[in-house]
């Protein structure tokens, strides 16, 4: 598959679908990030993760419309006021979950897969009442669109740049409130030992709602970022919940490490594959190789070792 | 051993009974047969809802991949009934006579060789059993002998599910893609579009789902059924017990799997097409809450489940498709939140009592009391 290319072009074509595969990537993040400290932390397989994911996207195309509208003069800047709303409804719907829905199953783990599948189909119907069946699209600032132009043959989209950037930015946020804040120190403890958490003073009930909030708000976030390279329509996240339950798997559930290792991997491979083959195979064979190594090492990539 | 002198306790041959006089006499003689064909269908799932009894609800596996063996199934069949419907008479238009219309757009010129063996029936009948029996064999003997279980196997058959739609859709040459596999007309010669066939497979189908719940019925009832319940429960004392946690979860992941791909098959033939829209995640769920609304533990609820569900799904979504998504989204919130053992459960909690307290209070007329024999055996 390599022989119609020279060297050149395939170093060119490397790197571009590299970074092609590095927006993928920063998405793959962002949402396995929410993901990762509500399955690997809590034990919960929330589906309606994507959905929650949408919910940041439809807040940030609401603001920059309204900023359109109302406040032309800040519309470049409109993206940060979005993105804090964004994480700001994401973690609040979140929250009302947690204490509506997910704090009566904490036992039953495969019970909230189903409520949560439920879950996404209200939230998924909901957004069809609200906004319409059709997709919609962000406007993007004008200082985010255009592209670098990195050699004659390479050219990288600024919007991506500034995607990924934003993806590191938030993943050592998360990484510095797990592990270096007191609340962090909380979770983890709650995590590791819930009984003894509890009775050395730890309200484990609030550090699993603000946990899980935190969860569905970094998926807001993910959701903003999302409106900046694809277009948000009401099932939009039931597309890459599959995919960031396997990025979350693979990495070892309760590891952020793995989560980012397994994120790179997968959507490395898939984006390089896709230049060569469909879509739909890279998409097969990438999917199939992940099940495979999940059948050799189930604990995935990096786990975290507990004793239970 | 006590429990197991009788096959059917006094409840459950009552629901039995009763399951058979619905499906066998009122239904077929009260519906025509265009809503009788559409029962015949909601009946296909019960198939894979009966699979899931034995698999989640006693043997602990939430598999939601079901839709995997369903199509598998379903398109062992539909493969079949398209190669006689693509006989060279019938396909003299195309640049290749002989092969099936989708292959013919996609610009092959030959039969693939994985197509070949389904124009015998007598192979197809075994494959539409063996082929989702090994792949699922394969699939559980990997995950189980690793000790993988739970949630995680619940997301690896997800994702096993999402990967065989997309490689459906995606080999468009091979297996007709979105569309399916369509224009199916004759069974061994025989014309399955007409309404005498379709009253007769509802009756075939009637029959082989009667003989599914017998199976899953004696499976649950022997020792191995009870091993599954105490493998769900207590999985670590069952293996140091010295029982193969592993071979028994295979077993009746597979069994599951051969369930649905009976399910499957027959759906292509009351339905008349087979597409990997029956195939995916979304389909696979459905098919999980089918048995969560009958009642995880409950074979005739799961019947019962895929008939309810369906038919509620049909006329919502005739006269108010908004209301059928958010009816179904809290359809599986109320079912996992207020009633984890669905309708059977509700009707053992509520309905039952009342019941036995009838009968036992008109027995206890005459005077000599209710023996203990006689009644069901404590749960």
């Amino acid at each position: 598959m390599f022989g119609d290319y020279s060297l050149s072009d395939l170093g060119a074509i490397f790197a571009m679908q590299g970074f092609a595969g590095l927006i993928l990537f920063s998405v793959y993040v962002l949402m396995a990030l929410g993901l990762a400290i509500i399955f690997g932390q809590m034990g919960v397989i929330n589906m309606a993760h994507g959905e929650f994911m949408i919910l940041g996207a439809y807040v940030t195309w609401m603001t920059s419309s309204a900023f359109q509208q109302y406040l032309p003069s800040l519309f470049p800047g409109y993206f940060f006021l979005a993105m804090s709303l964004a994480f700001i409804a994401s973690g609040a719907l979140g929250m009302l979950v947690e204490w509506a829905l997910i704090r009566h199953l904490y036992k039953r783990p495969l019970d909230t897969l189903l409520a949560t599948w439920g879950l996404s189909l209200i939230l998924q119907q909901a957004y069809r009442s609200v906004f319409g069946a059709r997709e919609v699209g962000v406007e993007l600032p004008e200082w985010m669109m255009g592209s670098w132009q990195a050699t004659d043959a390479i050219q990288i989209p600024i919007n991506g740049m500034f995607v990924m950037g934003l993806t590191v930015l938030i993943t050592i946020v998360v990484a510095y409130v797990l592990f270096w804040s007191r609340w962090g120190r909380q979770v983890r403890a709650v995590v590791q030992n819930r009984v003894m958490a509890g009775a050395v003073g730890i309200n484990t009930e609030k550090v699993d709602r603000y946990t899980f909030g935190l969860g569905c708000g970094i998926a807001g976030i993910a959701g903003s970022a999302f409106t900046m390279i694809g277009s948000t329509g009401p099932t939009a996240g039931q597309l890459y919940i599959v995919d960031t339950f396997l990025v979350v798997v693979f990495g070892g559930a309760a590891s952020l490490v793995g989560t980012i290792a397994s994120a790179f991997t997968i959507s490395q491979a898939q984006s390089t594959m896709e230049f060569f083959l469909s879509g739909s195979m890279a998409k097969v064979l990438t999917l199939l190789a992940i099940v495979a190594i999940l059948m050799v090492r189930p604990q995935g990539l990096f786990a975290l070792k507990v004793r239970k | 051993m006590i429990i197991n002198s009788r096959f059917f306790n006094r409840s459950e041959l009552i629901g039995f009974l009763t399951l058979a006089l619905l499906l066998f006499v009122i239904l077929p003689l009260s519906l025509d047969i265009f809503r009788l064909n559409l029962v015949a269908k909601y009946l296909t799932y019960a198939f894979v809802g009966i699979g899931l009894v034995l698999c989640w609800g006693y043997g602990g596996i939430l598999s939601l991949g079901q839709g995997v063996f369903f199509g598998l199934g379903g398109y062992c069949m539909a493969m079949y009934l398209k190669l006689e419907a693509s006989s060279v008479a019938n396909t003299k238009i195309q640049s290749t006579p002989g092969i099936p219309d989708f292959m013919d757009w996609n610009q092959l010129t030959q039969l693939p060789f994985f197509w070949k063996p389904f124009h015998s029936f007598p192979i197809t009948l075994v494959a539409i059993i063996l082929v989702p029996g090994i792949f699922a064999f394969i699939i559980g003997a990997a995950m189980f002998k690793r000790r993988v279980g739970g949630v995680y196997f619940a997301i690896i058959t997800q994702a096993i599910a999402a990967i065989m739609t997309i490689l459906i859709v995606g080999q468009q040459g091979y297996t007709g893609g979105i569309n399916g596999i369509t224009d199916l007309r004759t069974l061994h010669g025989w014309d399955i579009r007409t309404d005498h066939a379709k009253f007769i497979l509802y009756f075939v189908e009637v029959v082989l789902l009667f003989a599914c719940i017998i199976a899953a019925q004696f499976i649950r009832l022997t020792k191995l059924g009870r091993i599954l319940v105490a493998m769900r429960e207590q999985e670590d004392r069952v293996r140091f017990s010295g029982y193969s946690v592993a071979n028994f979860k295979i077993f009746a992941f597979c069994a599951a799997a051969i369930f649905a791909a009976i399910g499957g098959a027959m759906f292509t033939l009351e339905v008349g097409f087979m597409s990997p829209s029956f195939v995916g995640i979304v389909p696979s769920i459905e098919m999980v809450i089918y048995t969560a609304v009958g009642g995880r533990m409950s074979i005739f609820g799961a019947v019962w489940g895929s008939l309810l569900v369906n038919f509620a799904k049909t006329s919502l979504s005739e006269s108010f498709p908004q209301l059928w998504l958010f009816g179904l989204g809290a359809l599986f919130i109320a079912v996992v939140l207020a009633f984890p053992n669905g309708l059977s459960g509700i009707w053992q909690d509520y309905v039952q009592p009342h019941i036995d307290r009838l009968l036992a209070s008109r027995k206890a007329k005459p005077g000599n009391g209710f023996s203990v024999a006689d009644g069901a055996p404590a749960e």
